[in-house]
């Protein structure tokens, strides 16, 4: 660590963070600060500093504990169901969600009371084909009455709305899967605002039969937000869950790789949230149902319950962020990194 | 007498059927005390003591300084009665990273200082948010920021330098008003006490108001307003026994003396409390110090000189004697001045407005017993006119220092 730095970074951490790309931030060893190689792509980076020697070292100290959530597992971890075919031929598929109330580290040394789908927030992303026969088994194993409302077309009855399920009972959700889409479901029960911002919410992907999607490397993404001492505002912002998860540890990606990521915003307090690409551009389809129409952006907005489906490649290699470009959000933990590699550096 | 003596024969025999040292009589009850609470920890918290109550976590940030561009200093404590876990510091509204003295979980009354590489800019709001453990969030924003003073030659000059111009200078030209009161009659010098009188009333109500309201910055473990309590009750009972323990000799000269002694104190005290509001206002930007508020100053103080020579005005008295109890009066502002501005700390401030507070309302109580044997009293017309026209002077100059 040269002279006149305030952070404790060694000059090993910083050579390694330095190493990884052109222009980003670099989180190590608990501490934050933007390095700037001297040539892009080169080894041996500085630490920026303003005319009296300050750094500008935006970001959360320390890392979070992944083993009982690890946002960069479930970034794509999809919940298939456990699959068996009907006396008619169709495909069914069997889930099992339970909720449960269970702290969470939003936070390095946060920890947030939540209330959960299986334990994590989000819940599980359930991932079925159109057509397909879906029975959910929902138990409550929390303090409160919940349900689990799905977005998508089905029964009154299934809607999970006037069918509140209280602690220690079950319910079971059946219904077909459809539209194909990104969807989401979460709890309907009141107070709606707290059963939401509590984290009882998750993404719900139907594949389209015909034609099926390309190949790619599919990622989830759930905007959301955290009032850690419930005065009616965020405190945290994130996608799936954990503040500056993927700067600290960013999506590994191979320059050239087809990308589809699923968003969803479950942001809670504010109207909208963003996502804004880095050095790319992707084609953007708004709830993921008619392929024929999309957009070409790098920035897209979202209201609450909104969600989209995007697809995009890098051209370039180096560290590519993404956030929300609300600036407030972004500093408050929903910023990331992709870090691209292969390809020929320019 | 007989009663006395009876009550002494009726408890030595008691005494001495017990055969119990009246040391341990004193002493039993807090023996007994010490043993419940060992019980108490040894067994556990019990019953309701063992609800799971969320922690109720209480961080005051007492002062923010910035000691140069691009850094911040955040100095915590802990007031209140479950230990804190500081997890992540928030400036404006974006996390930032951050070092922190020592442990980052405060038990009760642990302070910390926190150190952040913030590019604050001159001029501009800062908000800071610091969020614990169970994500508690506590905030502190500085009006302006602004570079803290530093405890540097120039620094120390200015406000030695502003101290003697709102507070020896102004004493001191009060002082000058002695030769005019020794040649107005006995009825008018009377006037002049009782417009020093009022002038005490009205700094000892502001400097209690101050204290009162600054109360409510303090770590609710240092009990605002037990200190101001403290400060207010404590102050005056301590000069007085103190003024009784060396009673000047010289009858009522020495007394005039004294009364002048402890008005020059106590108007000290005052100041100094004066000087640490400047100072502390100063270093947390709240405070432009303009032309205009120096003036105010110099006017609402020359009035306390008054105050100091008023009953000196029928007795002979040495420079020397006058420049001392100048000096006792003025100066404190300059020490003020220097400890509000480099280590500001809502106790310290709370407790020597208290102290000041506390001072003006023992000259008070000096004065009225002054004038008390005096022709009328504080009731005779001239003397009650001159109480209201002292608090009159001290409201129409304070209203260019009100900040």
């Amino acid at each position: 660590m040269s002279k006149g730095a305030e952070v404790t970074l060694s000059r090993r951490d910083l050579l390694k963070a330095g190493a990884a790309g052109a222009v980003g931030i670099a989180t190590v060893g608990g501490a934050t600060a933007i390095v700037r190689p001297a040539v892009a792509g080169a080894q041996g980076p500085h630490v920026v500093r303003g005319g009296r020697e300050h750094i500008h070292a935006m970001g959360t100290m320390g890392d979070v504990d992944t083993s009982l959530f690890d946002p960069t597992t479930f970034l794509e971890h999809f919940d298939w169901g456990t699959v068996s075919i009907l006396p008619d031929g169709r495909t069914l598929r069997h889930y099992q969600i339970t909720a449960l109330d269970r702290p969470i580290e939003v936070v390095p040394g946060v920890h947030f009371e939540a209330w959960t789908y299986n334990g994590t927030v989000p819940g599980p992303t359930l991932r079925c084909t159109e057509g397909d026969r879906l029975r959910i088994d929902f138990t409550n194993a929390g303090s409160h009455p919940h349900t689990i409302h799905f977005h998508g077309i089905h029964p009154a009855n299934m809607d999970g709305v006037f069918e509140i399920v209280k602690p220690d009972e079950s319910f079971t959700y059946e219904f077909d899967a459809k539209p194909a889409g990104v969807q989401l479901y979460h709890c309907h029960a009141a107070p709606l605002k707290r059963h939401l911002h509590k984290g009882l919410y998750g993404a719900f992907i139907i594949d389209p039969k015909d034609p099926p999607l390309a190949p790619a490397r599919e990622l989830v993404m759930v905007m959301n937000g955290f009032d850690t001492n419930f005065d009616g505002k965020n405190e945290v912002y994130a996608v799936n869950s954990v503040a500056f998860h993927y700067q600290r540890h960013p999506i590994r990606l191979e320059v050239g790789e087809a990308v589809r990521l699923y968003l969803v915003n479950m942001t809670e307090f504010d109207l909208i949230n963003s996502f804004h690409l880095h050095g790319n551009f992707f084609k953007y389809w708004r709830t993921g149902t008619r392929p024929d129409h999309y957009d070409y952006t790098d920035n897209v907005m979202l209201c609450q319950g909104e969600r989209g489906m995007m697809e995009f490649s890098f051209e370039h290699p180096g560290l590519f962020m993404f956030h929300a470009h609300q600036s407030e959000f972004a500093e408050l933990g929903w910023m990331g990194l992709f870090e691209v590699t292969g390809g020929v550096v320019v | 007498m007989a009663a006395l003596a009876e009550e002494r024969t009726r408890d030595g025999p008691a005494e001495a059927a017990t055969r119990t040292p009246l040391w341990l009589k004193g002493v039993l009850p807090l023996l007994l005390l010490v043993v419940l609470l060992l019980l108490f920890l040894s067994a556990g918290p019990l019953g309701v003591f063992r609800t799971a109550f969320p922690p109720v976590e209480e961080l005051t940030l007492e002062r923010i300084s910035f000691p140069e561009p691009g850094r911040m200093r955040i100095h915590v404590v802990n007031g209140g009665p479950e230990p804190v876990t500081i997890s992540q510091v928030m400036v404006d509204d974006a996390y930032w990273a951050f070092t922190l003295a020592g442990n980052a979980t405060l038990q009760r009354l642990d302070d910390t200082t926190i150190e952040v590489p913030y590019p604050w800019v001159r001029g501009e709001p800062v908000t800071v948010t610091l969020i614990s453990s169970s994500g508690v969030t506590f905030t502190h924003e500085v009006p302006v920021a602004t570079e803290s003073p530093r405890a540097d030659r120039r620094y120390l000059s200015t406000f030695a330098l502003l101290g003697i111009y709102v507070g020896v200078v102004p004493v001191f030209l009060g002082l000058l008003w002695l030769p005019f009161l020794r040649g107005v009659s006995r009825g008018w010098t009377d006037f002049f006490l009782s417009l020093t009188m009022g002038l005490l009333v009205f700094l000892g109500v502001d400097a209690l108001a101050e204290a009162v309201a600054m109360s409510g910055r303090v770590a609710s473990a240092f009990q605002g307003i037990g200190l101001v309590t403290l400060g207010v009750v404590g102050t005056p009972l301590v000069i007085e026994a103190v003024g009784r323990l060396r009673r000047p000799s010289g009858g009522m000269g020495g007394e005039a003396l004294r009364a002048a002694v402890l008005i020059a104190l106590g108007i000290g005290l005052h100041n100094l409390g004066e000087g640490l509001a400047i100072g502390s206002a100063y270093a947390a930007g709240e405070l432009a110090l303009g032309s205009a508020l120096v003036i105010g100053f110099l006017l609402h103080n020359t009035t306390e000189g008054i105050g100091i020579v008023a009953p000196l005005a029928r007795q002979p008295v040495r420079i020397a004697m006058l420049v001392r109890l100048g000096a006792l009066a003025g100066t404190p502002t300059i020490l003020g001045a220097w400890i509000g501005g480099l280590s500001y700390s809502p106790v310290a401030t709370v407790l020597f407005l208290a102290i000041g507070a506390g001072a003006a309302i023992q000259v008070v109580l000096t004065l009225a017993r002054l004038l008390a044997r005096r022709e009328g009293g504080l009731a005779r017309p001239l003397n009650a006119a001159g109480l209201v026209a002292g608090l009159v002077i001290m409201y129409v100059t304070g209203l260019w220092v009100a900040v």
